[in-house]
């Protein structure tokens, strides 16, 4: 007698837990032969709203670690994602990759995972100076989490894309919301499972299923959001985001190049996007 | 008005002659034309207006306005001017910038006494302050020029192409070269425009850039109003703006600019902490308010404008403050002793006068130096506000003048959560003797710059900017660089 | 009443140079600069304390103290002589019928390297011999160690036998390392009852300094506030130009205001400044620059 396998129930990841959408909304994925894959959330504005102010609480504290303990928090991510990599290989594949690419994503998503945990206790002194001024101070500037950042992630590519726009926002202290991929969600929420599952802190990392068109206006003009991360080529979008982010001089991330393998995607100055940079003095003279 | 009163007891005699600065060696034309192409030109609307000197009300000069017929002839020039800069080689474009701060330290009196008529602000400020800075920061970015892929490694720094920019008022020629040098060295073509109040050291830094020998169209220098900057953020050609204004402006322009290929940077308003703890040099501290608030009339967008002192030394402080704001020398801005100069406009001044009232209808106390305040110009005494709070219209808007909002507090979460209760986040001053609160504090104020046991101090060498609705981007230092380049 | 040594004011030294740099700053000329110059004079203890001074320097000295510069008009005389005890005698006859104060250094001047008995004695014998002003050192060794009651005793204990003769002491602030030691010593000698507080004895680099000085008379304003007792100030050694002069006054009147712009709370411990500020008093009255030439040194 044949069993009847247990269907995966997709929710939203938002605080470190698992609610449904408050909407009640939902909509279908499907596979390539149009069968039902799952019944996502549609998340609403409201659902945003309620993942900034997780992001925003947990922010600080996330910020505050030590920079060896979230570079070991990125690396269990990956650690875990290595255990789990039949799940999303099988999910991509639902999804349409190729089984071949499919199994290549997972791997450069897992790599990019570790690589950017590297980065984690190095890119500040990479990026920080002593400077010499003519006067006489101690002075110099350092990188700082830019905050809370929205995160509109790549329509393809839906975990390497994912992995690559949060790793090197989170390594830096920042907290995310993230809108998955419309047509490809299921790896995102799978992903959050892995989070969850690792040491990432609840609210560090929040991710939504949803509608671009409904959501990405609101991701952008919220004002409690210091920066917005677009991955895609829509001018529409670009501009309208632009034009919100103007209301609270939001800082605007915009990738366009489809090529996730591009060298950007996979370097410090990534993480350096989502950063200020801040100067400190103070007297010398005894 | 009811005022709140001092009761000095350490009131000065000796009262110094007047030491005017001299101005016999200061040439100023009765009118200044565009800086365009390598040449002076008139515009071509023909439109003139009046630079006043705010210490008089009486005007100095006409001054071309630009229209957008002028910014269009200008980005051209600049346009056509890039190829041939952005390909020259560093060491070359590094060679004009130093000719460029050569020449402003040449002819640095001359530019300190034309700063002070037409902005208002002391002739010693100038003088050590603005102008030496201004070359400075000539000097620093001359070096950057042939050295930029040291500052971006693994990358390959390519120039923006033209770039639009507009300064503000309150540090004429400062601004300009905040926002020439490092164009200039990273290989980009300039369209500059001064703030309408002050153009007069803008254009003269043009005859410098014209002395220097600067390819023609690498830099123009036009002038005009808020509509001659809209005229540049508007053009299709221009590939960037860097603006250094209100925050009002910086979301004008941020907002304009979307959609479009430009990148933009933005150096805006602020609102900025000073804190002062009871552990700290108290005597240097007040002498940290008083140079955070009223150097520079206020006319600082990082000004320390919210004083925050912990309770328990709050009345010392605030007597010791008062004393000190007696003993501020108030007027001529061309004499030597000046301490504090002239608001920059008639306009400004309104705009300081009614937040004065705001202040007073709200309920705060006021308290304002005795100075005797000159007859005709625009003038304004250092003025304290007392027993306000974080609600105060006066405590949450930038006021832009030398008017200081003062609150109190007990402990350091409170303070932090104060401090950062702002939209702003430009610059935060602390002030302790304990090295642990001084670290606790820097990491968590959420500003661009922060000065500890210091305030208001500038290097070309420093990254300045913001954080928050401050703005982004940085000027100055290394990462001043990154605003004006791309990467492939 | 003894000091709070425990919650004393600190000092950032970079931000005292900076209010420094804007005293340093105050162009002072015309009327307010001869105005300043002649209450620099008025403020002058007029200084020899060498080993080699003899009878007939320090007659030569007081001469000098009395008559400036003859050919100038309304020029003040210095407010005091400031010569060894074995000189106070000579200067004391030199002076007659001159309102010119004989001060004397004692302690065991300059290092204070001596017990208490000897600077008691050494403080009497410059009183016998009529020293109207005592400029005693304290034990800056003692100091350094810890010993603040030790320092504070042996001041209260000179004070003493001085009685009504106004008590200078020297911090000898050049051996205090920092300016927060500069404040506790001011503190300790005010509460132990000097009348003045003097920064040096002359003898050891760096003398007094326009640093010093400040956090010296930021001491003297918070001690007034406390106690409504005005004590004098004295920066002495290395003030040798007008220029320098002047600094210290423009500080001294945004500082500490009026009351204390006059010799009875401010002296400057100085050799060759008086003739810097004659020469620049004449050339005020000339238009011309002058040579030293003109000048007598005594």
């Amino acid at each position: 007698m044949s069993r009847l396998d247990i269907n995966k129930t997709y929710k939203l990841y938002i605080g470190g837990k698992f609610p449904r959408t408050e909407s009640g909304r939902y909509y279908a994925v499907n596979n390539s032969k149009g069968n039902l894959i799952a019944n996502m959330c549609l998340a609403s504005r409201k659902d945003f709203r309620n993942a900034v102010v997780v992001a925003r609480k947990a922010q600080p504290a996330w910020a505050g670690m030590t920079a060896l303990n979230k570079g070991q928090v990125l690396y269990r991510i990956a650690e875990m994602l290595e255990g789990r990599k039949e799940q999303f290989i099988a999910e991509l594949i639902a999804q349409g990759s190729s089984t071949k690419a499919a199994q290549e994503e997972v791997n450069s998503s897992i790599d990019r995972l570790v690589y950017y945990a590297g980065w984690s206790d190095k890119y500040l002194q990479f990026f920080s100076t002593v400077n010499p001024v003519s006067s006489s101070h101690f002075n110099f500037s350092k990188l700082e989490p830019v905050g809370v950042v929205s995160i509109i992630a790549p329509e393809n590519n839906s975990l390497l894309g994912l992995v690559s726009m949060i790793a090197p926002a989170i390594v830096g202290g920042n907290t995310v919301i993230v809108l998955a991929s419309e047509s490809k969600p299921l790896t995102a929420i799978s992903l959050a499972e892995v989070l969850n599952s690792s040491d990432v802190p609840g609210g560090v990392v929040n991710i939504l299923t949803g509608n671009k068109d409904e959501l990405y206006s609101h991701m952008a003009s919220h004002m409690d959001v210091n920066s917005i991360i677009y991955f895609g080529n829509n001018a529409d979008y670009i501009k309208s985001i632009s034009e919100f982010a103007s209301n609270n001089i939001k800082r605007t991330v915009f990738y366009k190049n489809d090529d996730l393998s591009n060298d950007f995607y996979e370097s410090p100055y990534a993480i350096e996007k989502t950063q200020e940079l801040k100067t400190t003095w103070h007297p010398t003279d005894i | 008005m009811q005022k709140n009163e001092n009761k000095n007891m350490f009131k000065a005699s000796w009262t110094y002659d007047k030491a005017p600065e001299s101005t016999d060696h200061v040439q100023i034309k009765k009118e200044y034309e565009l800086y365009i192409n390598g040449k002076f030109t008139k515009p071509v609307k023909g439109k003139y207006f009046d630079t006043i000197n705010p210490s008089t009300n009486k005007k100095i000069a006409s001054v071309a306005e630009a229209t957008s017929e002028d910014v269009d002839i200008a980005v051209k020039a600049a346009r056509k001017a890039f190829k041939g800069w952005s390909s020259l080689s560093g060491k070359e474009r590094g060679k004009y910038i130093f000719r460029i701060a050569r020449l402003i330290q040449e002819r640095a009196r001359e530019f300190a006494v034309i700063e002070s008529l037409d902005g208002g602000k002391p002739i010693k400020e100038s003088r050590d302050i603005d102008i030496p800075l201004a070359a400075n920061h000539f000097f620093y970015y001359a070096g950057w020029a042939d050295k930029l892929e040291y500052a971006f490694p693994n990358r390959k720094p390519e120039p923006l192409g033209v770039v639009g920019q507009i300064i503000p008022w309150n540090f004429p020629l400062l601004m300009a070269a905040w926002k020439l040098a490092p164009a200039l060295a990273t290989g980009n073509t300039v369209v500059l425009k001064p703030a309408e109040t002050t153009p007069l050291t803008a254009l003269k830094l043009a005859e410098i850039i014209h002395d220097s020998g600067i390819p023609k169209g690498v830099v123009n220098i036009i002038t005009g109003a808020g509509e001659t900057g809209a005229s540049i953020v508007n053009h299709p050609d221009v590939d960037k703006i860097a603006f250094t204004g209100s925050t009002g402006v910086g979301k004008y322009i941020s907002n304009a600019v979307a959609g479009t290929n430009k990148s933009v940077t933005l150096e805006l308003g602020g609102k900025g902490a000073n804190i002062i703890f009871e552990d700290a040099a108290i005597d240097q501290a007040v002498e940290g308010i008083v140079n955070a608030i009223f150097y520079n009339q206020g006319h600082v967008c990082c000004a320390g404008s919210r004083l925050f002192i912990q309770e328990s030394v709050a009345d010392v402080v605030i007597q010791k403050l008062k004393d000190r704001m007696e003993t501020l020398i108030v007027g001529d801005p061309l004499d030597k002793n000046t301490d504090v100069g002239a608001i920059n406009s008639k306009k400004q001044l309104q705009i300081i006068e009614n937040y004065i009232k705001i202040g007073i209808n709200e309920g705060g106390d006021i308290y304002q130096s005795s100075c005797n305040l000159p007859k005709s110009g625009n003038w304004c005494a250092p003025t304290l506000f007392l027993n306000v709070s974080q609600s105060h219209k006066i405590v949450q808007e930038e006021i832009f003048g030398p008017v200081l909002a003062v609150q109190t507090f007990r402990t350091i979460s409170e303070v932090i959560e104060k401090a950062n209760n702002t939209p702003y986040g430009l610059s935060a001053g602390v002030w302790t003797n304990n090295g642990a609160k001084i670290f606790h504090l820097t990491e968590r104020l959420e500003a661009g710059v922060i000065w500890a046991n210091t305030f208001n101090k500038f290097d070309a060498a420093s990254p300045f900017g913001g954080y928050k609705e401050s703005g982004y981007g940085r000027e100055g230092g290394m990462q001043g660089l990154n605003p004006y380049v791309k990467f492939d | 009443m003894h000091p709070n040594l425990n919650n004393l004011p600190v000092y950032d030294t970079t931000g005292v140079n900076e209010r420094i740099a804007k005293f340093c700053s105050r162009s002072i000329k015309k009327s307010s600069k001869n105005e300043g110059l002649k209450l620099a004079i008025s403020m002058i203890d007029l200084t020899t304390l060498e080993g080699k001074d003899t009878k007939g320097k320090v007659q030569q000295l007081c001469y000098k103290a009395i008559h400036p510069h003859d050919s100038l008009k309304d020029i003040p005389t210095v407010a005091a002589i400031c010569v060894y005890p074995s000189y106070v005698g000579v200067a004391k006859k030199a002076l007659e019928g001159s309102k010119i104060n004989v001060a004397s250094v004692a302690t065991a001047f300059p290092s204070g390297q001596s017990n208490l008995e000897v600077k008691l004695y050494d403080t009497k014998f410059a009183l016998d011999q009529g020293a109207d002003e005592i400029d005693m050192v304290i034990s800056r060794g003692e100091f350094l160690a810890g010993n603040y009651n030790f320092v504070f005793d042996e001041i209260a204990t000179i004070k003493e036998a001085c009685g009504e003769t106004h008590l200078k002491v020297i911090l000898e602030t050049g051996e205090l390392d920092t300016l927060d030691n500069v404040r506790k010593a001011s503190e300790i000698a005010m509460y132990a009852g000097a009348d003045f507080i003097k920064t040096s004895t002359g003898k050891i680099q760096p003398a007094a300094t326009l640093p010093v000085t400040y956090v010296m008379l930021d001491a003297i304003k918070d001690y007034y506030l406390k106690t409504g007792k005005m004590i004098g100030m004295k920066p002495a050694g290395g003030i040798s130009t007008s220029k320098i002069a002047l600094q210290y006054l423009v500080m001294l009147n945004e500082v500490l205001g009026e009351k204390w712009m006059n010799n009875k709370y401010f002296r400057f411990g100085a050799s060759s400044l008086l003739n810097d500020i004659l020469m620049q008093l004449v050339k005020a009255e000339t238009g011309m620059y002058q040579s030293p030439y003109y000048f007598s040194k005594d």
